[in-house]
Parts: C-alpha cells; structure tokens; sequence
C-alpha cells in the first residue's frame, strides 16, 4: 500500500458541562472545519461526554518547550505574596 | 545537554512518577518502545473488530445486536485514541497503516482466530475483553502521558464489554444442555489463546528491554497472565464451566493458581503469520482501506472546494 494522505490533523477540546473549562482529549484527521467536529463528535462524545467541541488544526498550536519551562515560568518563583497564604492574619480572627 | 545529562533527567523524571510529555526529550529506544506497542495495540482494536464485527447481522436478538454494534463502535473508537497518541511521537497515520498492511507491525494475535458461533461472543467478550482489560489498566500508570490518558478512557469504557460477554456466556451456560455445551466448546478454543495474549514468559520476551524501568510496562506478562487466571476461574466455576487445563490447582501457598504450561509453538505460529485467520484478516483491512480510497478523495476535493470558494470570495 501507498500512503495516500490521511487528511490534516485537528485538535480536540471538550467542554463536558456549560461553565467547565475547554478539556484537550486528542485528535483527528478531516479534510475541513466541519468533519474534523463531526469526527469529533463521533469519536469523543460516543457517551454525552460534552455540551461543546472545539477543533483546532494541530500544526496552529504554538507549544512551549519543557527543555526550557525553569526560564519560562521563573518571573513567577519568587513573588510568594501572590499566595493568599503568605500573609499573617492576627490570632482569633475567622472567616479570612 | 549532552545525551547522557538528558537520560540521567528522563530517568529521574520516570522515576519520580511524572508523566513524559510529547515534546519532553526522550531516549530514541523510548520511543520506538512506545510506537511498536501502541501501534501493535491500536492495530489490535481494529483488527479485533473482525471477529466480532461477523456476528451483528445475525445477532439472536435486538437487544443483543446493539450491545454488540456499541461494542464493535468503541473498539474503533479506542483504535482511533490510539493512533491519536501514537501520532504525538511524531510518526504519520499513513506509516501506521503501511506498516500494518505491509506486516511490519503486529496487531494480537487472538484476533486470528475464528468466531464459529453465538457462544464465542460471549467467549470473546468475557475472556479476550477480560485478559485485555487486565493489561490495560496496568497501563493507565505507564509512564507515557498520551498513552496514559488513552488508556484510561479506554477502561473506563470497556467495562461494559467484559460484563456484556459474561453475561451472553452464561445465559448459555445455564440454558439447555445443548447451549451449555456450545459455551463450553467456546470457553475451549479461546482458553489458551486467551493466556497467550499476554505474550511470552518475562524470560523469554524479547521486547522487556528498557521498558520496565522506563515504566512503560508497570507489571511483567507473567504477573498480568497470572492475575487474569487468578479472577476468571471463580467466574467460570460459578456459571458451572471448566478451563480445558488438566493442571490446574489451586495453591494454598502462593495464593495463586499453578497452571499447565502454555504452548508456545502456537503462539509464534500465530504470530508469524501461520495463524487460522491471519491472512482473511489482513486482506479484509487492507480492501476496506482500499475502498474507502474514493471517500477520502471526494473529502479532500470537496474540502479544496470550498478553500477556492472562499478565495475567490
């Protein structure tokens, strides 16, 4: 067998209930817009797993490299005070 | 980072329980490791749905036809995650598939048997869907994130299959003497195989490699085989079935049971090719893949269609 192009691959994002984030669940491969939510549909929702779709075409997906997440995600490891838990409430007090 | 640096890191990471992730670095055996075994079981959901894909017209009843319909539906539901995941490692669906048909990649080896009758439904749903699930919640913590993930919806789905086939074997084990007989023959014939699903002895197995220590497989064949025996000998005895192994005991000391020993000529026979049905298999997916080639053009045409339409517009 030749290989005879499986059609470009699109992401899949489920939103199983109105409210809850977009959850990522895999792919498929459609000629268009249309079957890739119809195969979706078809392959990720075979349960009523979700209220929404979105597809994506994968190679749009702009990823950021782990080799490099330390230097990434630094400007956040130092600001502690983001934390509600770095500050010190006085004795007693409740409900805070 | 030096090759040896990035190991000692994946290493440390596996070892940490963390999940590798597509773009983290990764050994090259890793992920060979990784697209031989997800291939060889994407390619085994598919294939399986052969020989129970036979069965639906001529389901005994409507009830028992669209439980077989859902079932055949989400094993190529769970192909399709599969080979969504095998894909993040970076290898094209269309290689999947030409490996497949070009018998570069395996699929298992229980799918080369025939189905003769009603009964092996339930034989096959009850044993094969039994044995696989056994595996494949072993798998839910292998170290492969995308893997991982697929497997766990994959169990969390087929835990309707193993009960549809069990229940389709004992209606016939409590039925007449003459069904009872036919779900014995069935359990007869898919025994064996059944054991042979988990491949050879850990000593004898030649793709173990790295892969317990990368945690790609978190139990060894003989530790999932011998669970699967341990949990189904209670189900058959129950339904008044035996399992055609003269060997058999239960072992006081081990807490487990000993069994006879595995004929090992069969399953290469199988496995090279030399099986009952592997060759009405292959051929089958091979002429689907190829008759479907008009619907895949048609798609594509019609998708370039409406990229000119919107162009021009």
């Amino acid at each position: 067998m030749s290989a005879d192009n499986q059609f470009p691959q699109w992401e899949v994002f489920i939103q199983s209930k109105t409210g809850l984030p977009f959850k990522h669940v895999g792919n498929v491969h459609a000629p268009d817009s249309e079957m890739a939510l119809q195969n979706a549909r078809d392959l990720y929702t075979r349960r009523q797993e979700g209220t929404s779709i979105w597809v994506l075409p994968t190679n749009e997906i702009v990823a950021s490299n782990p080799d490099d997440s330390d230097a990434f995600f630094d400007p956040a490891e130092d600001k502690i005070y983001r934390a509600a838990t770095y500050y010190t409430m006085p004795e007693g007090a409740k409900h805070i | 980072m030096e090759d040896e640096k990035r190991l000692e890191a994946f290493q440390a990471k596996i070892d940490r329980e963390e999940k590798i992730e597509p773009k983290d670095w990764m050994p090259a055996d890793y992920r060979k490791h990784l697209v031989r075994q997800m291939s060889q079981h994407a390619h085994s959901e598919v294939v399986g749905m052969q020989p129970e894909g036979q069965w639906i017209t001529r389901a005994p009843s409507l009830r028992a036809k669209v439980v077989l319909l859902a079932k055949v539906q989400d094993e190529a539901g769970h192909g399709l995650y599969l080979y969504s995941a095998t894909e993040t490692l970076g290898i094209s669906r269309d290689e999947l598939l030409e490996q497949l048909h070009t018998e570069k990649a395996k699929y298992s080896s229980i799918f080369n048997y025939a189905t003769l009758n009603w009964a092996d439904m339930g034989a096959v749903g009850w044993l094969v869907d039994g044995a696989a699930i056994v595996n494949q919640v072993s798998l839910q913590r292998t170290s492969y994130g995308p893997y991982s993930r697929g497997m766990v919806r994959i169990c969390k789905e087929e835990s309707f299959h193993q009960r549809q086939g069990y229940e389709i074997i004992s209606e016939m084990a409590l039925g007449s003497p003459e069904q009872k007989e036919m779900a014995q023959d069935a359990l007869n014939r898919m025994w064996w195989p059944s054991l042979m699903m988990f491949g050879p002895h850990d000593a004898d197995s030649p793709n173990t490699g790295n892969a317990t220590k990368w945690k790609i497989k978190r139990e060894t064949n003989d530790e999932l085989r011998q669970k699967f025996i341990d949990k189904t000998i209670q189900q058959a005895t129950v339904i008044g079935l035996t399992v055609p192994d003269p060997d058999l005991k239960w072992n006081e000391e081990t807490g487990h049971y000993d069994f006879g020993e595995i004929d090992w000529t069969e399953l290469k026979e199988v496995i090279h090719g030399r099986g009952p049905c592997n060759k009405q298999r292959l051929n089958h997916h091979r002429k689907a893949h190829e008759k479907g080639a008009w619907v895949r053009e048609a798609a594509n045409t019609y998708a370039q269609k409406q990229r000119d339409i919107k162009k021009v517009a």
